[in-house]
């Protein structure tokens, strides 16, 4: 479990988040809100990458987190952030659980295809659900905050920015200890060798569906979060685009850092507020570009959640 | 009866574009062993570039409507002579030794740029390149009248699956490329020149998907988005007949025509994910794919 | 005593390659086995199919009377039967001693838990336990992606006995090791490993096989054409000409 010093850790990165919340205008909370929102889908995909495995298809677990959350509230009628939140991450708890035992045979491109199929497949039923507002999707209302609603705008972004501050920072701390535990190590033990993973007696499929679970949930608490923000869920968040840019998040993000990932997708919000205000076209040229700098030259990224830690030195000997 | 040769014509029709679209990336996956994203946005170019030509044709006039197409085409030719190598040679090329995984990641990099210059150089606004669509008249079957350029459409895609067979199997450097999809270590000790053959086969790649892109250009109106769905057809069928594999691409191809067509005729609100569901089936009854082969790693 | 490792009629072709051709073998408890035979005479093949990572067109292997034909290699370790590869396999992008977490928390049922640690006391022990008994401590922090080819064999034996196997497959341990450290690294790993684990091992080099094992078994084009002390088999005129070539 978390030792004390990582628990003050945790504590001290709360505090600070809420503090500068205080002080930041309310653009900036919203901006943060989706950024966390987002972080935690692209943290789900470094468990994923773990392990081995590229996930184009995280979308749908994110989408499933909105709508669960979104038709909560519409359809159950329930306005508390935390039960919608927690709603909308059980919710793609249950599909993960559902799709994990089809995709948890397949690897590489094979496990990267299938998953982008089951997230098409869903926003292409989604488009087509009138029930569920089509491609129009639906508009939420405002949550409550255990009994409390805020009384004007602001508040009510900066509420939903503390909530979220408060769950990433938990989860954040809850797969930190998890990567440096034994489970975390034989995670990477499937993504370097399978063949040994089953010869020492355990089913690789297990941990990669384990893995797929943590993922689709850490992805449906981020999309429920994202919903409340936009007060608003539509198919878009299955398209396999809204998959991409979590991959560009945990790409860019690279080490088994937890903090590098919000860091990543904090600054992917930045640069896609400013190019889009800038650049409207040329966002996801920046983008595209920053992405391969990023493989290209720091091959610590992705070098090692996908390959094998980085040893410089390594290279050198087998020359 | 009317129903069934309707969606079996539109599905063959359908059929043709895709084929000549997914034959190309399942070449490029076979000797490159890539898996490439950015697939669509050489459609998606391929389009624009015989519009924008098309465009500068008939505006000096219609005088010989049948050298428009072939303008169409040869311009595409350019594209993929320019784009091909300076591609393969210029990015690609530096992730061979890296997973296959990151070359996804690279070629996913490739489609965000590429999409972006698509905007940036042609806008926005759709183009359209009707005139060619014309030139063949309108054909009657079974008392349906079809255009006649439709028609045309499946017979170039046959002549291109004809065609590549037998550069693969019936020509020298067909067979030192098919030498180097069965095995690329064995063919580069043998002494195969592994390196012009990656360029070749993705240069021939990115054409036959920018040819695909010329051809359908008259069809439709050509703008922001196709690379998108073009790259998921391609995407589906080359998984739903086996990566690498031709034979595989043209029955899947069919398979995704018909799937597409039944739903439009059908069951319009299952267009968008008919061709998914029939992808994800297939990954989930036999992920290698119609035409793919498994095997087992050397311990 | 039921042989702790039973094959009757054992067969497998690959294409029209015979890699196994009605093979007969029991092995008692505590036997340490020389597998020899050139290359492709079926002896990794007929480990492989002990193990569960090929499955044989005909025949049964019963491990202490139970069937494990065909079964999956998981299903196969976890009744008892471990084994070491030509090729290690190990995980190339975690330290020696990671290595050895991984595989002592599988044993144990630690790496299934959420937050195992690592550091735990127990887990603390049996790592140490092997890292002394393989001679690997000072290479504990290294990654094995790092190692040299020696290092990594013992390593991957260690991996593989982290279960305390009843029946140890060693797929020639000393391949890739150069012949004045053979002797140094089987006699690490036959002092580490318990008395009555059952040990088969392929081997290239007589010199250990007749130092190592006291019984061998002669593969030829997928039968077994000898099976006793290493000294008979040896000097076994058709191993002679098919195996061990005519300067024994």
């Amino acid at each position: 479990m978390l030792d004390w010093r990582s628990t003050a850790h945790l504590c001290m990165a709360l505090v600070a988040l809420l503090a500068a919340g205080l002080v930041l205008p309310g653009w900036a909370n919203f901006l943060l809100v989706i950024a966390l929102s987002k972080g935690l889908a692209a943290l789900g995909l470094v468990v994923l990458l773990r392990s081995g495995l590229l996930s184009f298809g995280q979308g749908l677990f994110y989408c499933a987190g909105g709508y669960g959350a979104g038709l909560l509230m519409l359809w159950g009628g329930i306005s508390d952030a935390a039960l919608l939140v927690g709603g909308g991450g059980l919710f793609a708890l249950l599909i993960g659980v559902a799709t994990g035992p089809l995709v948890a045979g397949y690897r590489k491109i094979f496990f990267a295809t299938l998953t982008l199929a089951l997230s098409m497949l869903v926003h292409g039923a989604l488009t087509k659900a009138d029930f569920l507002g089509g491609t129009d999707g639906l508009n939420l209302r405002a949550p409550t905050f255990f009994g409390w609603r805020a009384g004007s705008a602001g508040e009510n972004v900066y509420a939903l920015y503390a909530f979220a501050s408060i769950l990433a920072v938990a989860l954040a701390g809850l797969c930190r200890a998890h990567f440096g535990s034994v489970r975390g190590l034989l995670s990477l033990g499937v993504r370097d060798n399978e063949i040994r993973i089953e010869y020492l007696g355990t089913s690789v499929r297990r941990v990669v569906f384990e893995n797929f679970v943590i993922a689709a949930f850490l992805a449906g608490i981020g999309g429920a979060i994202n919903a409340l923000a936009l007060s608003h869920i539509d198919p878009e968040l299955a398209f396999w685009t809204t998959s991409g840019e979590f991959v560009f998040v945990a790409i860019l993000a690279g080490q088994a850092s937890v903090v590098a990932v919000f860091a990543a997708s904090v600054l992917l919000e930045v640069v896609r507020s400013w190019s889009s205000q800038y650049f409207p076209n040329a966002w996801q040229l920046t983008l595209g570009v920053f992405m391969l700098a990023v493989i290209l030259f720091l091959p610590n990224g992705v070098g090692a959640l996908l390959r094998r830690r980085s040893r410089p030195s390594v290279e050198a000997d087998a020359k | 009866m009317q129903l069934v040769s309707t969606i079996v014509l539109d599905g063959l029709i359908d059929a043709s574009w895709i084929f000549i679209v997914a034959v190309g990336l399942t070449l490029i996956f076979g000797v490159l062993n890539v898996l490439n994203i950015a697939h669509g946005n050489f459609y998606a170019i391929g389009a624009y570039v015989a519009a924008s030509a098309a465009g500068w044709y008939y505006a000096g006039g219609d005088s010989f409507p049948a050298l428009g197409l072939i303008i169409m085409l040869g311009s595409t030719l350019v594209v993929a002579v320019v784009l091909g190598p300076l591609l393969e040679r210029g990015l690609l090329r530096f992730f061979y030794e890296r997973d296959e995984v990151v070359l996804v990641l690279v070629t996913y990099a490739l489609f965000l740029v590429l999409e972006d210059a698509t905007k940036l150089i042609w806008g926005v606004n759709p183009y359209y390149a009707y005139e060619p669509y014309v030139l063949f008249g309108n054909v009657s079957f079974f008392g349906l009248s079809y255009v006649g350029y439709d028609l045309m459409l499946i017979v170039v895609a046959v002549l291109v699956g004809v065609l590549l067979w037998l550069a693969l199997n019936r020509t020298t450097s067909g067979k030192l490329v098919l030498a180097v999809i069965h095995d690329r270590d064995m063919s580069s000790a043998l002494g195969i020149n592994v390196t012009r053959i990656f360029v070749v086969a993705f240069t021939i790649g990115v054409f036959l998907a920018a040819a695909g892109g010329a051809v359908t250009a008259p069809k439709i109106s050509v703008q922001p988005g196709l690379a998108v769905t073009v790259v998921l057809l391609s995407f589906a069928v080359v998984v739903i007949g086996g990566l690498g594999s031709i034979g595989g691409a043209a029955v899947a191809s069919l398979i995704v025509g018909i799937a597409r067509s039944l739903a439009i005729h059908t069951a319009p609100w299952a267009e968008l994910f008919i061709v998914y569901m029939v992808m994800a089936l297939m990954l989930a009854i036999r992920p290698q794919g119609l035409f793919g082969t498994e095997g087992l790693r050397k311990i | 005593m039921t042989p702790i490792l039973e094959v009757k009629s054992l067969s497998k072709t690959f294409g029209s390659v015979t890699a196994a051709a009605d093979i007969n073998v029991s092995v008692k408890v505590g036997e340490r086995v020389g597998l020899i035979g050139t290359n492709g005479a079926g002896k990794t093949t007929f480990v492989n199919m002990v193990t569960g990572y090929i499955k044989p067109d005909r025949g049964t292997i019963l491990l202490q009377g139970r069937d494990i034909t065909g079964q999956s290699p998981r299903y196969i370790t976890r009744a008892g039967v471990c084994r070491s590869f030509q090729i290690p396999q190990l995980f190339l992008g975690l330290t020696a001693e990671e290595n050895l977490v991984v595989a002592i928390g599988i044993a144990t049922g630690r790496a299934l838990a959420p937050h195992a640690s690592p550091d735990a006391p127990d887990t603390r022990g049996a790592v140490e336990d092997l890292l002394s008994r393989f001679r690997l401590g000072e290479y504990r922090h290294r990654v094995v992606s790092e190692l040299p080819g020696g290092v990594r064999k013992l390593l991957d034996i260690a991996v593989a006995v982290t279960r305390k196997p009843k029946l140890l497959l060693l797929d020639e341990p000393t391949s890739g090791v150069a012949s004045e450290q053979k002797f140094a690294l089987m006699d690490i790993v036959m002092e580490a490993l318990p008395d009555d684990v059952t040990v088969l091992f392929v081997e290239h080099d007589m010199d250990i096989v007749s130092r190592y094992s006291d019984r061998v078994l002669a593969f030829y084009d997928g039968r077994i054409i000898s099976d006793a002390h290493p000294s008979v088999v040896l000097s076994d005129p058709q191993v002679k000409s098919y195996i061990t070539g005519a300067a024994n």
